[in-house]
């Protein structure tokens, strides 16, 4: 993996006429409704809109931890409608990684055990593990706790243990939504910090979902809008 | 994943609800060692019951009479069937019984009633030949004073009934002397068969008390309670009954048996030595149809007490359903995370059996070794019972190993199949509603 500093043109993901419909009772919901979208390799797009515009629906979609009601989805140069849940799975484990607002960390292992997660998941040999969970908490200076439980960690600190995890395997793509909803603005500022520097030094694509405009115009290299399951813009920042 | 992340990650989802999952092992636990205990009685009693019938030598035997008894009868009937020439039961004969295979001795039982003088006193009563084989037969067990010395020692045991009639303090009997009258056989110088009958006097030392009755095996007509070793009651040559029957029918001279008791290596050779006995053209017959019944009645009774532990297994077995079932309920979050970073349905789906096994197994150690400690429990009460009343301990409680490789994988196979459902259901979560925020 070369390190680049921004995005190229090569093809991260590509979303062709995606929709994703809920059926409850008689009322369907179109929580995603006909989203076309090309991401390029590199590229940190902020996924922004009002609550319940399908921004969270769209992102598992990509992330393969849902299938679309229609459309097709081609990420890494796979057409993620066609895999099966296994093939999904080995998608999820070993193309990307995610992060989630409430940093989901598993509260009874250890940073450490957490970071390892993905990497028994991946089988990777145990020989290699230690040196990747320790470089993984390098990378997000956390390499002094990894002995601690999440509980005793602060907000920040729980979110940047789970960047951590998300990296250890080296993704492609990274996935995040809300990474810093449940943080004050400082920390939240420091994540998507080390976010940045993560792409630049591993040239990943990083797809984020926010409700902080501000944030978004600072850190990432373009928006997409979503609004009642559409995709209203997805310029380019300028 | 791989064996050792699945097992690593099992036994430390298992240590997170430490409570809960030892009590659902416990539960496991109890229903083994209901299993075990129970179990390790039927094979304990059997045990017990075999043993004491082997060495009681009734299901190792044959028992061969001469075709042409007296009593007629079914016995009879197997002779015409089998078409072959009666024989006489003579020392020719006892030879070539003990050269057939698997025969460890063949002895006949002698029995004849004698007269005891003892302190001037005369005391009627039947004696018996012992062979040196039955101070193996458990029936000398629990005796006072020693066995024989020797085949041809002249030396005797009482029976303890026929022992209070000559004493009432019958351990001082032992080391005293005693002298036998009898009849004994002399053959007519003729050569017609006839004999005659002529007074004898034996002196014997009195060597031991025996409590229980040791001839009292099949075929004999009535108990010794005077025994002697056979080597002595044969050179006696003591009339018999079957003495007259001889005299009657005439023919050679030649002493015969009345019967001759052929004793097997062990119970399983005992039908072959009887088919072969009868081919040689004498009537046989053994218990050992006896002692089928006896495994039979056995296999019944392991299978009842298998069926009430089978119960407290089924309840242990719902346990582990109800427990895996409320994890899942506990650990949605935890299953979607491993979902969001990987897993697939399988490996879920593994983990959470792996969990039920792991209990299993866990259980299934914990229920031998309960099981074990009550059949302990119950063995020690049973003595401390018996002692109480001057009984020789014995073991009604037995866990040999098949029983407990066998309890430990039934508890794990239990386990897993209590755990397919709870799996099953882990493995088909969503991780999107399973990590949606509540
Ligand atoms: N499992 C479901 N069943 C029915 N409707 C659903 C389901 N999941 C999501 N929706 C609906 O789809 C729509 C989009 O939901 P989504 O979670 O993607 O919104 P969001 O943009 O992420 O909102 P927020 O900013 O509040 O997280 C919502 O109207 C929601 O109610
Ligand atoms: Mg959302």
């Amino acid at each position: 993996m070369t390190p680049t500093s921004g995005p190229t043109d090569a093809v991260s993901i590509q979303l062709d006429h995606v929709s994703r419909h809920y059926t409850l009772a008689t009322t369907a919901i179109r929580a995603v409704d006909d989203v076309s979208l090309t991401i390029r390799i590199g590229e940190f797009v902020a996924l922004l809109g009002s609550s319940g515009s399908g921004k969270s629906t769209l992102l598992n979609l990509m992330a393969g931890l849902d299938r679309p009601t229609s459309g097709a989805i081609r990420a890494d140069g796979k057409n993620l409608a066609e895999l099966s849940s296994l093939e999904l799975a080995r998608y999820r484990r070993n193309t990307i990684g995610m992060v989630f607002q409430s940093f989901n960390l598993l509260p009874r292992m250890t940073l450490a055990e957490n970071v390892e997660l993905p990497l028994r998941l991946a089988e990777v040999g145990h020989d290699e593990r230690d040196a990747r969970v320790a470089e993984a908490l390098q990378r997000v200076k956390l390499d002094k706790r990894t002995q601690h439980r999440p509980s005793e960690l602060s907000g920040g600190e729980q979110q940047r243990t789970a960047i951590a995890r998300a990296l250890v395997n080296r993704p492609k793509i990274l996935f995040a939504d809300e990474p810093t909803g449940n943080l004050d603005s400082a920390t939240g500022e420091s994540i998507m910090n080390l976010l940045l520097e993560i792409r630049s030094s591993l040239g990943m694509t990083i797809i984020m979902v926010t409700h902080e405009r501000p944030l978004a115009e600072k850190f990432a290299t373009r928006l997409a809008i979503m609004g009642d399951g559409k995709l209203l813009s997805s310029g380019e920042k300028q | 994943m791989k064996l050792r992340d699945l097992t690593e990650l099992a036994v430390r989802n298992l240590r997170e609800s430490v409570l809960r999952n030892s009590l659902t092992t416990l539960g496991v636990a109890v229903g083994v060692a209901s299993l075990v205990a129970m179990l390790s009685l039927g094979v304990g009693l059997q045990q017990l019951a075999t043993s004491r019938l082997t060495k009681s030598g009734l299901f190792d035997t044959v028992f061969v009479t001469p075709k042409f008894n007296m009593r007629g009868g079914p016995q009879s009937q197997a002779g015409t069937q089998q078409n072959t020439e009666p024989r006489l039961l003579d020392e020719e004969a006892r030879q070539e019984l003990a050269k057939l295979p698997n025969v460890i001795e063949v002895f006949p039982q002698i029995r004849f009633p004698t007269e005891v003088r003892f302190d001037e006193k005369p005391y009627p009563t039947v004696v018996a030949g012992m062979p040196q084989s039955s101070q193996q037969s458990g029936s000398f067990d629990g005796m006072v004073g020693t066995f024989f010395s020797g085949e041809s020692a002249d030396e005797a045991i009482l029976q303890i009934e026929f022992a209070k009639e000559l004493s009432k303090d019958t351990n001082s009997l032992v080391g005293k002397s005693i002298s036998i009258r009898y009849a004994e056989r002399q053959p007519l110088a003729d050569g017609s068969g006839g004999f005659s009958i002529i007074p004898k006097e034996k002196q014997l030392k009195i060597i031991g008390i025996v409590e229980t009755e040791p001839a009292s095996g099949f075929g004999g007509f009535g108990n010794g309670r005077l025994l002697i070793p056979l080597g002595v009651a044969q050179s006696l040559r003591a009339t018999q009954v079957n003495d007259l029957r001889d005299a009657v029918r005439g023919g050679p001279a030649k002493p015969t048996y009345a019967n001759l008791t052929v004793r097997a290596k062990s119970t399983s050779d005992v039908d072959a030595i009887e088919a072969s006995v009868k081919k040689m053209g004498f009537g046989a017959f053994s218990l050992l149809d006896a002692s089928k019944s006896l495994k039979i009645f056995f296999g019944v009774f392991d299978l009842i007490l298998g069926l009430f532990a089978s119960l407290a297994l089924a309840v242990a077995t719902l346990g582990i359903v109800n427990t895996l079932v409320m994890a899942i309920l506990e650990r949605r979050r935890e299953i979607g995370v491993l979902k969001a970073l990987g897993a697939s349905d399988g490996d879920v789906k593994t983990l959470f059996f792996f969990e039920a096994g792991v209990m299993g197994f866990l259980g299934g150690i914990g229920g031998v070794i309960f099981g074990w400690l009550i059949g302990r429990g119950l063995n020690l009460a049973t003595n401390i019972y018996l002692k109480r009343r001057d009984l020789p301990s014995i073991e009604v409680s037995s866990v040999p190993a098949w029983l407990v490789f066998t309890a430990i994988a039934f508890a794990v196979v239990i386990s897993l199949v209590a755990g397919l459902y709870p799996a099953s259901r882990a493995a088909k979560l969503n991780p999107v509603e399973a990590l949606r925020y509540e």
